[in-house]
């Protein structure tokens, strides 16, 4: 039998609320599947399109941005230019035809580790049967 | 030139190598592009590891490290000392998480030991990028301002002034002393509370640190830490204190009667008057509002019969700007108003009090000079109900959060009441009793036995009246019973809330609120007076519902905070700020209308960045079609490296 796919996925994390948040879920012990690779930025709206369509350029079958919650930035509003822009992104990537679930923005604050799981292994639930994401990624 | 990077792999003990295979992890990055040093360690952060790692850098001619270990934000700066010792710059030392986003988290050593190699040449492709930088310098104003004069503000700025610095104290009521100055006695001791907190108010009046700004509002802040600039709003008084005699002929003639906030409603007062015997400062105040008219002057007996000539109808509202280096925020705390209560009549039972109103009502300088008396009738209520929990812990209809002194003000008001009225009776409905703290649990078993107070567990589903009484139907959960009791008086322990306009205040100085209103903490365990702005501290109610000694505890915190930042000469702020790209640059401002600190700015059509106004977010960035503005350190370039390699590639 064929190896599972394992999807590969990128996170956005940001400094103060979701990178902090996912340090919780580690301080708890919480167990989440090995697939996301995080990089931590200082602030959701730090973010740039060109970082979404570049991990998927590079064969991410999956790219998570996560920034504070709505109000609580660190950096006053950050989060909702990331908001706004993310929100565009998704219409750009429908537009290419990449499925829009690969494609995912959370607010993960320092306090939610479990939250922060929970979405990790929904996102790896949901991309699995996805199977690899071909439309973005550099021919190999 | 090629950079020469060094990474160091942690074995945290096994919290690290129990999930990682580190020696593998080291040994394929010594294989990296530009990694000229690999090894691994048991303890990095241990005296010992970072010797190693200061040796390597010299031993190996290294220019940047790279620590595989726990999170930044416990060791980054042990590194960068490390380094900086070894004889390079902090900020070529990069942390990759390999402990709690990735061996805590991960059972399977292998998919764990590849994802630990992706996380650690991600750090590596950043930081084989980075700059040398130097924290940038800058003087700091060295004199505090303290908002909100209650017993938390009041305590920050004696703790600051007697250290030396100049302090402002704002307070928008005419008198400081906030609430406590209401209550009659506070627990478990039952101090008086205005005898405890008058002294302060004096000491404060006297301070030649202090400059004490009542009846004013904070309008305007700009600048960082170390270098605020506000602008205050002092509101005419229309009397001049240095004239006045305190000779009170002015509130035997005025013609108006309104409230008494101070009574809050119990009594009323004039339109010109003195909030209280002991306000600081000791004036009166002519209250605009309420007053016929000031302009044209409809009335003016008051100016008639004042002898020394102290009052003034031309005065005008005064803007006060000041400069200071950091600034304690204590504007304290509302009750939830009854009239929020549908089901306890909404406020509109005269007999029906908050718990405020009922201190006010045992206070021996209160509207009935002590007596227990109720509002409606002026009769001794034989029958008292204390309700707890009112507003509070209530996620359906009120606020979801405990308000933490109701359940030791509210034994203390039975207890009070008892030695008031020995033949009444006392009953309190509660859902939990919460008496953590020195002394509280032993005076609440102190009200129970010794003052017969009846505890009923349960809520009040409705209040009403009938007949001259206050008819309240709860339930005994205990018994599991309905409870209906023919009251003389209710006493409601509202909810606490941040105070009016906390909301507009943190905006102002651009500090968060949580979801309930009250003032963000920059950590809720490890930074409980440092709001999320640099250089602005939280102290009291304002921050969370909490007492006196609480408020007092981290009053002193805030302003030892604020000390250390007033004590220096110079303060230092991270360079890792945006950089532009002038010959990018097109001039189209989109950074500039996104920038959350006003950082950014167009000269001669190109960017500018005030680097100590820079907090490094990198929203410019993001935000730039030209690329033309970047964070120095975590470039997009650098991204664009990092993303490439957390993909394996």
């Amino acid at each position: 039998m064929a190896e599972e796919f394992e999807p590969k996925i990128v996170a956005f994390l940001c400094k103060w609320c979701s990178s902090a948040g996912s340090d919780l879920a580690g301080v708890s012990r919480m167990q989440y599947p090995s697939n996301v690779v995080p990089i931590t930025v200082m602030c959701s709206g730090s973010v740039s399109p060109l970082y979404i369509l570049s991990a998927f350029n590079k064969g991410a079958d999956g790219v998570l941005v996560s920034g504070c919650h709505p109000g609580d930035c660190h950096y006053i509003k950050g989060n909702y230019y990331a908001r706004r822009r993310i929100a565009l992104v998704k219409e750009l990537l429908e537009f290419t035809g990449l499925e829009p679930e690969r494609f995912q923005m959370s607010w993960v604050s320092a306090a939610e580790g479990k939250k922060y799981t929970e979405i990790i292994k929904d996102f790896v639930k949901i991309l699995k049967p996805l199977g690899p994401q071909k439309k973005l990624g550099r021919s190999q | 030139m090629k950079k020469r990077t060094g990474v160091f792999v942690c074995h945290c003990g096994i919290n690290i190598a129990g999930t990682v295979d580190v020696k593998k992890v080291a040994d394929k990055l010594s294989k990296h592009d530009g990694v000229a040093h690999s090894e691994d360690y048991v303890y990095m952060c241990s005296d010992p590891g970072q010797k190693l790692i200061t040796n390597a850098i010299k031993e190996n001619n290294l220019d940047s490290i790279v620590v595989s270990c726990c999170s930044p934000n416990l060791h980054e700066k042990t590194f960068q000392n490390a380094a900086k010792a070894g004889g390079i710059n902090e900020f070529q030392s990069e942390i990759a998480n390999i402990r709690e986003q990735c061996s805590w988290v991960h059972k399977d050593k292998e998919k764990a030991t590849v994802k630990a190699e992706k996380i650690t040449r991600s750090a590596v492709e950043r930081v084989i990028r980075n700059e040398s930088l130097d924290p940038i310098s800058f003087p700091v104003t060295r004199r505090g301002m303290v908002i909100g004069a209650g017993i938390a503000g009041i305590q920050a700025a004696l703790d600051m002034a007697n250290t030396g610095y100049e302090v402002i104290l704002v307070e928008k009521n005419p008198s400081i002393g906030g609430h406590m100055i209401q209550l009659s006695e506070t627990f478990p001791t039952l101090d008086c509370s205005q005898c405890i907190l008058s002294p302060k108010m004096v000491e404060v009046s006297k301070h030649e640190n202090i400059k004490l700004l009542t009846y004013s509002e904070v309008q305007e802040v700009s600048g960082y830490v170390g270098n605020f600039k506000v602008k205050i709003k002092k509101n005419p008084t229309f009397v001049d204190p240095k004239k006045c005699t305190l000779c009170d002929e002015c509130t035997k003639v005025c013609p108006v009667v309104t409230s008494n906030e101070f009574d809050l409603g119990l009594t009323g007062r004039r339109a010109i008057y003195m909030p209280f015997p002991q306000a600081i400062p000791a004036t009166y105040t002519l209250d605009d509002k309420n007053c016929p008219g000031l302009l044209p002057i409809a009335c003016g007996k008051c100016s008639d019969v004042c002898d020394p000539g102290a009052i003034d109808y031309d005065q005008k509202p005064e803007i006060i700007e000041e400069e200071v280096g950091a600034i304690v925020v204590a504007t304290g705390f509302d009750l939830y108003g009854k009239e929020e209560m549908g089901e306890y009549g909404y406020g509109k039972y005269a007999d029906v009090l908050d718990g405020l109103q009922f201190e006010r009502l045992c206070s021996a300088s209160g509207p009935t000079q002590g007596k227990i008396l109720r509002p409606s009738d002026h009769k001794v209520p034989k029958e008292v109900v204390f309700i707890q929990c009112s507003g509070s812990r209530d996620p359906e209809l009120h606020c979801a959060y405990c308000s933490k002194i109701c359940c030791m003000y509210t034994a203390k008001h039975a207890l009070l009441y008892k030695h008031h009225v020995p033949d009444g009776q006392a009953y309190i409905f509660y859902i939990d009793i919460r008496s953590g703290g020195k002394g509280y649990e032993e005076f609440v078993q102190r009200v129970i036995e010794e003052d017969d107070v009846v505890y009923l567990r349960g809520k009040v589903s409705k209040i009403f009246e009938d007949n001259g009484k206050i008819t309240v139907w709860g339930v005994d959960t205990l018994s599991g019973k309905n409870v209906e009791i023919n009251a003389d008086l209710v006493v409601l322990a509202q909810a606490m809330r941040p105070s009016k306009d906390a909301d507009k205040l943190a905006k102002l100085l651009k500090i968060g609120t949580d979801k309930d209103g009250f003032l963000q903490e920059a950590h809720p365990k490890l930074r409980p007076v440092e709001s999320v702005t640099a250089g602005m501290f939280l102290a009291g109610a304002a921050q969370a519902p909490k007492d006196i000694p609480e408020a007092v505890a981290q009053a002193s915190g805030a302003a030892a905070k604020a000390v250390a930042i007033l004590s220096q000469e110079n303060l230092f702020h991270s360079p890792q700020v945006a950089k532009n790209f002038p010959n990018l640059c097109t001039g189209c401002g989109m950074c500039v209308d996104v920038c959350p600190y006003g950082a950014l700015s167009l000269k001669d059509g190109k960017v500018e960045v005030n680097e100590i106004l820079c907090e490094g977010c990198g929203t410019c960035s993001a935000t730039c079609l030209r690329a033309a503005i970047e964070v120095k350190n975590i470039t997009p370039l650098q991204i664009y490296e990092m993303i490439n390699a957390s993909l394996g590639g």
